[in-house]
């Protein structure tokens, strides 16, 4: 269980049984398009509004990974979950559809990995038998809610992210088949002063290299312990600075792939993107769709995804407050890879 | 400014953010004033052939024919808007489509059509003015100064 100062070692070794991804039609036009259970072609998904669309892409998702993990929903014992609108709107709206008894999270686009780790938490401790882990973002709500109107003609600096529409869900069971998750650290609120929302991952990339730090104080082990690290989305820019943070911090991450959802997700040629993606789906799709798929076909055997998020809210802002940086990170092994590379 | 704002910052922070600097693009400047000014200025020309062609066609001097222009340079950009255009030009185009009146169409009709879903009344009509708000408040502010600039010098010369 706990592990050092801030990580959780999951003995019981949860099982994530089933995980299903919903996106929209731009991020079905990205390079990992073939990833994904169900790719919409309207943004509106038929209804009326933006926060009702994003709640409709989150309960598809739901409902796609509770159905293929050959549950009912009755089964499931919990869902923990949130996005990036006020009150957490659409997941909780979202678990009215779904009835099954709800703890709503925010960690903004950390959400994905902090609900992951909440449910590996409560499957290991014997606090329930299946948690379903879940979280959403929507282009045009986030845009709506923390910039502009959508319609809005204003420029966006090179170092601007794009939120992702979209959403990934997870289902976390005491056994069955599937990668595991054997361990997680939860990260502390990094704020190094940036005070500029559209420079969000400079703002929560000291975050990352915090949590990921810690991650290998608490395990002791080093970078190569993983195939591949990946951060949620601090996009081009916060990759960047990352990286240099850790060779800074002398971290030999070149030993291992050390990667950003953010970057992977879009077509920088072909999309506008500025820096890459962003948004709580923004890992949670790559993470649930491209990289879950990697590890039930062995490509990958064993990953940190280290999901960021940048805590402020534009009232904060306004205010004169700065950006507070967080990240949370999950380790997931393919199921034969537990234990094997000690 | 950029000074006294550091100095709030502890040495950490100071030294992550010049590190943190150094990996930030730069804005394309040269560039994006190149652009403003051709946008900006072809919506200007554009303006003006409208305002010409009311002077031609319908008999107009140009004063009159000005309102009749802003009004359907208003109207294109509210279409535009709507269609979805206008906010793709503003990203290639930054200030050059967003200074001329057609700027502050788009920030009305987009608020407008945004927060539609709210209801006609505490939706589009309260949120419409939540960009072009400011540009009215502080338009006004400044015609109050400058014609009480006006007024006294008037009277004292």
């Amino acid at each position: 269980m706990l592990k050092g100062h801030q990580s959780w070692v999951f003995r019981s070794k949860p099982v994530i049984v089933s995980s299903a991804t919903v996106v929209g039609p731009f991020e079905g036009r990205g390079p990992l398009a073939n990833d994904y259970d169900i790719v919409h072609d309207d943004s509106f998904v038929g209804q009326d509004s933006w926060e009702k669309a994003e709640k409709t892409y989150l309960e598809e998702a739901a409902a796609i990974a509770i159905e293929r993990s050959r549950l009912t929903k009755e089964q499931v014992h919990f869902y923990v979950g949130g996005d990036l609108l006020n009150q957490i709107t659409s997941t909780s709206y979202a678990a009215r559809t779904l009835t099954i008894p709800y703890l709503g999270v925010f960690g903004a686009c950390s959400t994905s990995m902090e609900s992951l780790s909440l449910a590996a938490y409560l499957v290991n401790s014997g606090g329930a038998k299946h948690v379903l882990a879940a979280t959403c973002s929507h282009n045009s709500s986030a845009e709506k809610q923390f910039r502009y109107p959508t319609e809005y003609g204003s420029q966006k600096p090179p170092y601007a992210q794009y939120t992702v529409t979209g959403a990934g869900a997870a289902l976390v069971s005491e056994q069955g088949t599937g990668p595991v998750v054997t361990s997680a650290t939860i990260g502390r609120v990094v704020d190094m002063g940036i005070k500029d929302p559209f420079n969000m991952g400079a703002a929560m990339a000291p975050a990352a290299v915090d949590t990921i730090t810690a991650h290998f104080r608490d395990l002791n082990v080093g970078p190569d312990h993983y195939d591949m690290i990946v951060t949620g989305d601090l996009a081009r820019v916060g990759h960047e600075i990352a990286t240099d943070l850790f060779e800074k911090h002398n971290i030999p991450i070149h030993k291992t792939r050390f990667r950003d959802c953010g970057m992977m997700i879009y077509d920088y040629e072909t999309q506008m993107v500025e820096a890459g993606g962003s948004g709580c789906a923004c890992s949670a799709v790559v993470t649930y769709g491209h990289l879950m798929k990697k590890l039930r076909g062995g490509e990958l055997r064993r990953i940190l995804v280290v999901a960021t998020g940048a805590l402020m809210s534009p009232i904060s802002l306004q205010q004169g407050e700065s950006i507070p940086g967080i990240a949370h990170a999950v380790a997931i092994e393919a199921p034969d890879a537990v234990g094997t590379k000690e | 400014m950029a000074n006294q704002k550091k100095k709030k910052l502890t040495p950490t922070q100071q030294e992550y953010q010049e590190l943190a600097l150094r990996r930030q693009p730069a804005r394309p400047m040269a560039m994006n004033c190149l652009r403003a000014y051709v946008i900006g200025g072809l919506i200007c020309v554009f303006g003006e052939v409208v305002q010409q062609a009311f002077v031609h066609w319908a008999g107009m001097t140009e004063k009159e024919a000005g309102s009749p222009t802003v009004a359907l340079l208003i109207l294109l950009s509210v279409f535009l808007t709507a269609i979805g255009v206008y906010d793709k030009l503003g990203q290639w185009a930054g200030a050059g489509s967003a200074v001329p009146v057609t700027g502050f169409a788009n920030s009305m009709a987009s608020a407008a059509i945004e927060h539609r879903s709210e209801g006609l009344v505490l939706g589009s009509g309260t949120n419409m003015f939540k960009l072009a708000g400011s540009v009215i408040v502080f338009g006004t502010v400044a015609a109050f100064l400058i014609s009480l600039i006006h007024l006294i010098f008037e009277y004292g010369g």
